[in-house]
């Protein structure tokens, strides 16, 4: 099947600003269910608010278009009541790290099989460009106009931190390689987190000083390295990419079967 | 025996929001920005069928036909 053949090109031209990562990663997604052959009934999108959540709409699978940071605990419902179901939760920085943090971190302690793809644009887009958890120290928005006094979380370690089966971070510039991530990661049996760092222009960018949403495709080219490369040893300053946890633990819905199992023998 | 007809990408205008990043990224050069800022295909000889642009698209505006 095409790309066209995943959306809901009703709905196209999309919402989201010209040069907006959130297209590109939409695109990633959809490539990488279209290689996996997924039917496209056996998948659930849940998204909550924010310029990512607007995702969505866009698809053509069972999508829930949910409440702020919400996102997987309502995949968790979705999850628990049909596992054979594949569940993606696409996800903004805040949506999943500061009003969803916390359903994040649990979701990753029960390793429940869902994937959370983490479109991390570094700022509250919808909403005029508020700072977000992952604006990082001295980086300006519109509510830090003298530039950000908070330090952003590093959402890989913090996924890792909290026990998360796989993790990985991409960015949009390394399109190829985001696919296979996101393939890896939908076929893994347990919590995956995927970050994508993904161009904001309109906000991120214009406050802070990138023309345009190429200068912002060319800064994650040079700013970021494969894990555990050469350059990065040289410049630690580089962000790595690629996959830092991948391994095999028990997972959420198959132990609930196994309690379900037990606690039905009776006595 | 018929040569297998290469790939080229097909824009479509009213989805392309002109952002550049296709013709920025291309590594032949053979997209350019229009007067009304849509991209085009302007040298398809150029074309190797890569497919970045396609893939980097941010509006899904470009397919390979």
């Amino acid at each position: 099947m095409a790309v066209k053949d995943y959306i809901r090109e009703k709905f196209f031209p999309h919402i989201w600003c010209p040069g907006c990562g959130h297209g590109i990663i939409m695109g990633g997604l959809i490539r990488a269910i279209e290689t996996l052959q997924k039917e496209k009934n056996d998948i659930v999108i849940v998204s909550g608010i924010g310029c990512s959540s607007r995702i969505c709409g866009y698809l053509d699978f069972h999508t829930l278009h949910t409440i702020h940071g919400r996102a997987l605990a309502f995949a968790t419902g979705v999850k628990l009541s049909r596992p054979e179901l594949t569940v993606i939760a696409p996800m903004g920085d805040g949506d999943a790290f500061a009003i969803g943090g916390n359903h994040l971190i649990h979701a990753a302690r029960r390793n429940i099989d869902i994937t959370a793809i983490i479109m991390n644009n570094n700022i509250y887009g919808m909403t005029g460009g508020q700072y977000s958890p992952s604006t990082g120290y001295g980086e300006f928005a519109t509510t830090a106009p003298y530039s950000n006094i908070d330090h952003p979380f590093d959402f890989v370690n913090l996924a890792i931190g909290a026990g998360a089966s796989f993790v990985a971070r991409t960015t949009t510039y390394h399109v190829t390689s985001m696919i296979k991530i996101i393939e890896k990661a939908i076929m893994h049996h347990g919590f995956s987190v995927v970050e994508i760092m993904s161009q904001c222009p309109t906000y991120f960018g214009r406050k802070n000083k990138f023309a345009s949403a190429v200068e912002m495709l060319k800064y994650y080219r040079d700013h970021t390295t494969p894990i555990g490369s050469k350059d990065k040893k040289n410049n630690p300053d580089l962000i790595e990419r690629g996959i830092f946890i991948e391994k095999e633990m028990p997972e959420y819905c198959d132990e609930y079967d196994k309690i379900i199992k037990m606690a039905s023998k009776g006595e | 025996m018929t040569k297998k007809k290469k790939m080229k990408p097909n824009i479509k205008r009213e989805w392309c929001k002109g952002c550049g990043i296709c013709v920025e990224f291309c590594p032949e050069d053979a997209l350019i920005m229009d007067e009304m800022e849509k991209a085009v295909l302007a040298y398809p000889d150029k074309c190797t069928g890569c497919m970045l642009c396609e893939l980097r698209c941010p509006d899904l505006a470009i397919e390979l036909v």
